[in-house]
């Protein structure tokens, strides 16, 4: 039973991690930005989802209802004004760009907020949970992190596969030169992209602010785990995002139960044998 | 208009008029500037001199997907396109920024059949006479008023190459302007009203296809002498 309980926790871990990477996963899958910036960006939301507690009041879900929008204009915005120059340079400038954006967001959270590490005021959902039975309960805000991961991936893949929208991102992706010539507008196809990936950074960053504590310097060590689960997907595939953030939350978790410190090495491990085994992850896959 | 790419000239002081409904061929050897004549045209250069009109308005500054807009629309050499995109996708692609106008799926699907019956594939088993007709229709799509025909036979067989140029005329609604680039010089002449021939950037020969001699056109596509320049150089 003990199993059981580290089996469906490692699951709905999964869920936190897909909903995490899968924003790291559409950048990259779409233009080739691979975004160093990502897990500051998570913990910035974090921190503005709690000035949001602080001034209006709102309880902690209704957050990620201000915080989202608000990330999907700042991806927009950074999209179109930085990243999107440096695309036109070289895949490698935007790596040195999204590397700096890091620096600045956390040396700006620190200088603003102090090294204090912080936690979103979760109140029942963290510490409720159902009781199945004696040895097995689930909590309900890891449930809700899992539904949302879930119901993000399935629109997000909905989205570029049936849209009008995002069939001109996958054209974008594709060529962005002959997409330009059918009359695709390709740098706000890449905003829109960008802005439909911080949003969903915007919510990761929530749910990780109920999960645990942060503080300015998170974002990077979190950074790791978002690769992890794209790579043990399979780069530039959402199903495969999906599948490689719950393999690693089942990793940790059961790595955990062999010995409490041999969690996230346990994640690594498996990371490891994928890139080892299978580099092209378990479901290398376009958005098609 | 003059267009550079880096340090190299790629064309030089290009004068080029069509009129509305006309078919005008571009015929050159490799590098003689053919394709980026095209290209500056839908918008992918930008001329380092001179201006591109279009009725009376100037588009010089106007990026390629809003040419589309107003009916320019490249068919760029080597077909290219979308690999994760299907059949239908890669036409409907077409009509994203597209005017009005008597060209819609049901149209194409109509004129090939074989298009309609492989829709939800993508397009890579084609054959490369499949997707140029594919590409030729993704462009179509938009109902274009300018269509930039970039290099059609590259690639193909000589008979593909003559059954694309036997469809074409049908294909083109009376009142589309036509500008093809060609290194097939017999099947381009064959379908034009007005030919130019392109050397190292400038235009060296200009006239209708039935008055150029087979002479004149080699000495010019080869620039074996320089002379005839006086048409539109």
């Amino acid at each position: 039973m003990v199993w059981v309980n580290a089996l469906v926790q490692g699951i709905l871990l999964g869920g936190l991690y897909a909903l995490f990477a899968c924003g790291l996963s559409l950048l990259f899958g779409v233009m080739r930005v691979v975004n160093l910036a990502h897990g500051d960006f998570a913990v910035l939301a974090a921190y503005v989802a709690l000035a949001i507690i602080a001034g209006l009041q709102l309880p902690v879900l209704w957050t990620a209802l201000v915080v989202a929008p608000l990330f999907a204009l700042v991806g927009y915005l950074v999209q179109r004004f930085i990243v999107q120059r440096s695309l036109a340079v070289s895949p490698l400038t935007t790596l040195l760009v999204t590397f700096g954006l890091s620096i600045v967001i956390q040396n700006a959270l620190l200088q603003l907020l102090s090294a204090n590490s912080q936690s979103l005021p979760s109140g029942v959902l963290a510490s409720g949970s159902l009781e199945v039975n004696g040895q097995l309960s689930i909590g309900y805000l890891s449930v809700i992190v899992f539904v949302v991961a879930v119901v993000v991936i399935v629109a997000l893949q909905m989205f570029l596969s049936h849209t009008a929208l995002g069939r001109q991102v996958r054209a974008a992706s594709d060529d962005q030169e002959v997409a330009n010539t059918v009359g695709v507008n390709v740098r706000h196809v890449f905003g829109i992209a960008a802005a439909i990936a911080f949003a969903t950074v915007a919510l990761a960053g929530v749910a990780f602010g109920m999960y645990s504590s942060f503080d300015p310097a998170a974002g990077p060590q979190r950074l790791i785990f978002a690769f992890e689960a794209v790579v043990i997907g399979g780069l530039g595939s959402l199903w495969g995002t999906l599948v490689g953030g719950i393999v690693l939350g089942l990793a940790q978790v059961l790595g955990a139960q062999v010995d409490a410190g041999f969690g996230v090495l346990a994640g690594h491990l498996v990371f490891l044998a994928v890139l080892a085994l299978r580099p092209g992850g378990l479901i290398p896959a376009r958005f098609s | 208009m003059t267009v550079r790419y880096g340090q190299l000239q790629a064309l030089t002081s290009i004068d080029l008029t069509m009129a509305s409904g006309e078919t005008v061929a571009m015929i050159g050897a490799n590098g003689a500037g053919k394709s980026t004549l095209l290209r500056t045209i839908a918008g992918l250069h930008s001329p380092v001199e001179g201006t591109i009109r279009f009725e009376d308005r100037d588009i010089t500054r106007l990026a390629a997907y809003e040419r589309v807009a107003l009916g320019i629309v490249l068919v760029p050499e080597g077909r290219r396109l979308f690999p994760s995109l299907t059949l239908e996708e890669n036409l409907r692609i077409g009509a994203t920024r597209g005017r009005p106008g008597s060209w819609s799926l049901a149209r194409v699907y109509d004129l090939f059949p074989w298009i309609a019956e492989r829709r939800r594939m993508t397009t890579v088993f084609l054959s490369g006479g499949e997707q140029q007709a594919v590409a030729i229709a993704r462009a179509l799509m938009s109902n274009p008023r300018i269509l930039l025909l970039d290099e059609l036979s590259l690639g193909l067989a000589p008979a593909v190459i003559h059954r694309l140029y036997n469809v074409l005329p049908s294909l083109l609604a009376a009142g589309m302007t036509i500008l093809l680039v060609e290194q097939d010089v017999t099947q381009a002449l064959r379908v034009s009203d007005r030919a130019h021939c392109l050397l190292e950037g400038r235009i060296t020969l200009s006239g209708r296809p039935e008055e150029l001699t087979p002479a004149e056109v080699e000495a010019a596509y080869f620039g074996l002498a320089r002379r005839g320049g006086a048409g539109a150089g």
